[in-house]
């Protein structure tokens, strides 16, 4: 652990993440424009949706990470709250918004493509109700953080919700095993053959990595002006903001 | 006992007390949490006999009659199958072969199905048109070397 106080110390990780942040972007930019290019022209229509399918390409992905950044963040608020490392604290509080955006846009497309296929826009079934929420959880984190204005005891509270609401990620993957839902269970699995043709996992797989670059980079960028905004009253933040000035 | 031993054992601890709280619940509400019910339930009584349920099951192959906006369709498990009337729009995926929810009830007295809503069940499966066909293809051959 001492490894951790070393080099999570937040002046260090400031700097460190200043010098990742435009490579992470670059990442991004780059797989952002190849994913899409490959999902909307490279890849053949659906032999059942024609190209309404196209739209698994935001979703999907944005699906997963909804489920990752949530992971993450409780685990980060959980190493913060038994060790008292404050650079996990701040790592979990800035993944909240980009988890809820996630959430929030694989909600949306989902029920894009609802209407069309489904024939609705949204049904109360076990996958869709998990997700939704998912999204209250994430913004119940937001809305508990925000509340409380010590930001040590914010973290702590606010860490116990984070670490109770991972029960839900296993409820929603398996939603569409244990219970008869309208969504359609899992097309790409661990252990078992994708059931997605090559030339549609492709674009799929690409994306999925465009967000999570993404994820990473804003994060980044979100727990740099955390860390400014919390060591505000520090020597270097008051050199650093004088030299710039 | 240390401090971040504490801390941690309380996580855990209130991890495990709120799973099994709702795994109880989950189990307790086992029933209602079922999006629909299959065609051989409906059959075995465990459907709700009046009122709104769902049934979901595959769209019979041939069984689609079409009226205007008024259809009829048979919905089977495969085991036991339910014949349905609706009257509106169908969603894009439906199709004979289709899985389908459809939410409605009984009709009283006749093992017929009034539903109100059709919707349809997505696969799993994605691939391009000339594969689809070229598999539809291959199918056909293996049940015809099956058969001879």
């Amino acid at each position: 652990m001492r490894f951790l106080h070393k080099y999570g110390a937040p002046k260090r990780f400031y700097r460190l993440a200043g010098r990742l942040v435009p490579w992470f972007a670059a990442i991004t930019v780059l797989l952002f424009v190849s994913g899409l290019y490959l999902g909307l022209y490279w890849a053949p229509p659906d032999y059942q949706q024609g190209d309404a399918y196209r739209i698994m390409f935001v979703h999907v992905p944005n699906a997963w990470m909804s489920m990752m950044t949530y992971v993450i963040m409780a685990a980060f608020a959980a190493t913060g709250y038994v060790w008292n490392v404050r650079l996990a604290d701040m790592l979990a509080k800035a993944s909240a918004p980009l988890g809820a955006s996630f959430t929030l846009t694989a909600l949306v497309t989902g029920s894009l493509w609802g209407k069309p296929m489904w024939g609705t826009w949204w049904v109360w079934d076990a996958r869709l109700t998990s997700e939704l929420v998912l999204f209250f959880l994430y913004i119940g984190y937001m809305a508990l953080q925000a509340s409380i204005d010590d930001p040590q005891r914010a973290a702590r509270a606010s860490a116990i919700l984070a670490v109770i609401g991972v029960i839900n990620i296993p409820i929603i993957h398996y939603s569409v095993y244990w219970w008869h839902t309208l969504h359609q269970p899992a097309s790409l699995t661990v252990t078992g053959q994708p059931k997605i043709y090559m030339t549609m996992l492709i674009p799929l797989i690409v994306m999925s990595i465009a967000f999570l670059f993404f994820y990473l980079t804003m994060l980044l960028v979100r727990v740099r002006s955390e860390i400014l905004l919390r060591e505000r009253h520090s020597d270097w933040v008051r050199k650093l903001v004088g030299a710039a000035s | 006992m240390k401090k971040q031993n504490k801390r941690l054992a309380f996580l855990l601890i209130i991890l495990a007390g709120m799973s099994l709280a709702v795994w109880l619940v989950l189990t307790a509400f086992r029933h209602n949490l079922v999006f629909f019910y299959s065609p051989t339930q409906v059959f075995e009584g465990k459907a709700p006999r009046h009122g709104i349920f769902r049934v979901g099951g595959l769209v019979e192959k041939g069984s689609i009659k079409k009226d205007g906006l008024k259809t009829t369709f048979t919905i089977t498990d495969l085991r036991h199958s339910i014949v349905v009337h609706y009257k509106g729009l169908l969603p894009d995926l439906f199709r004979a072969g289709q899985g389908v929810v459809v939410q409605g009830q009984m009709a009283a007295g006749a093992p017929v199905f009034f539903a109100r809503q059709v919707l349809a069940k997505h696969g799993a499966n994605y691939m391009p048109p000339e594969v689809a066909a070229e598999l539809k293809r291959s199918m056909a051959a293996k049940a015809q070397a099956a058969e001879s």
